[in-house]
């Protein structure tokens, strides 16, 4: 598989600009997105990385600018212009989105297996026996063991949760997730094990992801590109190992510096 | 022999923002060209900006000024200026790097860390972990180790399992960042004997090795570097 090689972006932005009232929240940014590629968003709080995520993920509607995605027929659409149910639709089949606090993106008194089979039966499958094993399969990718699917996620561990999010997101092998923060709050050693579950999986199934997060290590680990925003500005950006071996603004480099060495 | 990678008037500097702007030179009319086949050694004290050449190559750092040429098929591309993916399929498929260092990744076992590239050029998973296996074998990585993750390997471990990685794959162009530091001599000789291989088989190195004996059996040119000094601004 060559995640470099692919002809056409899957996502491109043009100038998305947005403002709460008078305050900038993100200003002018552009970019493409490939299929197969990972791209982070890093930033401190308040730089804008989450207003841009949800601009993206046609939750926050940007004041100006314009969105387009390849559909699965190829077509490529203005988001902000697809009718309600075809906007639902593309969110509950063609991306995901994986939220820092596991609850937002979980039914918590719901199952675990009905958790991943809700998506399952939102495009249309009906048959019981297949959406358990569907998401029996799924729960062992994400290292859920088996007798745990008809528990609900109020029983689970932090770390337990962030998996079933995921398995939730994945199991309609959606084309684009969005991740906001999907490692903060956790310990280190469960944060390993779910960057290198994520690392497998977005790898294994070739998605284009789009992350925010704050943690450079995070990024390097995860992602091709790189893009570092300030007071809602794209300031730099670049191949990942680029911008932080060699990061040319003063913003980027006190990042960088400010990396704690273990 | 074909030429498979050329510098040509390569500047670099860095600007430091947090020391007020100082800008430090590294190297400025870098110029040299590797053939298929060779082995160049870029020679020089520490700091003459050997390793900064050596990153620029692999797109790591920024190339300022000038253009880095590499023979892909029967395109050229210069990676000064290339877009991020172009760098990543280049890295993936025409530019390999071996460093001292590893970047170790949770979970992941020496084995899969060192096959990890050949698969990514398309080998099967049984055939990238048989070729890993007899790597790091010949690097005597010891076979007990080769399903853990290399985290808490020792340093000389570690190391080896770097160079079993970088040497995989099959990339045309192949940067040695002092790939020997530290070895013992018996893992020097399996170095030199990888890199006599990649020659047979035409792959043009760049390398920055600070052994003398290694220096001496490998290197078929030796560059110094100190003739690129940038002088202080």
């Amino acid at each position: 598989m060559n995640a470099f090689q692919a002809e056409d972006p899957l996502l491109q932005v043009h100038n998305v600009t947005r403002y709460y009232g008078d305050r900038v929240g993100c200003l002018d940014v552009s970019f493409d997105l490939w299929p197969g590629e990972v791209l982070a968003i890093v930033g401190e709080s308040g730089s804008g990385k989450t207003t841009l995520l949800n601009c993206l993920s046609t939750r926050l509607a940007p004041t100006t600018g314009a969105i387009e995605y390849r559909m699965r027929d190829g077509a490529m659409r203005n988001l902000y212009q697809l009718t309600e149910a075809e906007r639902r639709l593309l969110m509950r089949t063609d991306w995901g989105f994986v939220h820092q606090n596991a609850a937002d993106g979980l039914r918590m008194n719901v199952s675990a297996g009905a958790n991943v089979g809700e998506r399952l039966m939102a495009i249309g499958d009906r048959h019981y026996g297949n959406i358990r094993s569907i998401a029996d399969d799924w729960l062992g990718r994400v290292e859920i063991e088996s007798d745990r699917i008809d528990d609900d996620p109020r029983s689970f561990s932090g770390g337990m949760r962030q998996r079933l999010q995921i398995a939730r997101n994945l199991v309609t092998r959606p084309r684009l997730v969005f991740m906001d923060e999907p490692t903060g709050g956790l310990d280190v050693s469960v944060q390993a094990r779910l960057l290198d579950l994520l690392r497998r999986l977005v790898a294994d199934l070739g998605l284009s992801v789009v992350i925010v997060t704050h943690d450079l290590a995070v990024a390097r680990l995860l992602s091709h590109r790189i893009m570092v925003m300030r007071h809602g500005n794209v300031i730099e950006s670049g191949l990942t190992d680029q911008v932080l071996d060699d990061p040319r603004e003063p913003y980027t480099q006190l990042l960088v510096s400010s990396i704690l060495q273990v | 022999m074909p030429v498979r990678l050329y510098l040509n008037n390569v500047g670099k500097s860095f600007t430091m923002h947090l020391q007020g702007g100082t800008v430090i030179p590294v190297v400025k009319q870098v110029e040299f060209s590797v053939n298929a086949g060779e082995c160049v050694v870029l020679g020089g004290p520490s700091g003459a900006g050997k390793s900064s050449i050596l990153k620029m190559i692999y797109g790591n750092y920024r190339c300022d000024e000038g253009q880095i040429l590499v023979t892909v098929g029967d395109e050229i591309i210069n990676i000064a200026g290339a877009e991020p993916r172009r760098m990543l399929s280049l890295r993936e498929a025409t530019i390999g790097y071996v460093s001292q260092f590893l970047r170790t990744i949770p979970r992941v076992s020496a084995e899969d860390v060192v096959a990890e590239p050949l698969i990514a050029q398309g080998a099967s998973e049984a055939e990238g972990v048989d070729t890993a296996r007899a790597l790091l074998s010949r690097l005597n990585v010891p076979e007990r180790l080769w399903t853990l993750p290399p985290a808490t390997f020792s340093g000389g471990e570690q190391q080896r399992v770097n160079i079993a990685r970088g040497f995989i794959a099959h990339y045309p162009i192949l940067l040695l960042d002092e790939p020997t530091a530290s070895l013992d001599a018996a893992n020097r000789a399996v170095v030199v004997r990888l890199v006599e291989e990649k020659k047979e088989k035409g792959v043009a190195m760049v390398g920055i090795l600070h052994d003398q004996d290694v220096r001496e059996q490998i290197a078929d040119r030796i560059i110094d570097v100190t003739g690129f000094a940038a002088e202080a601004a």
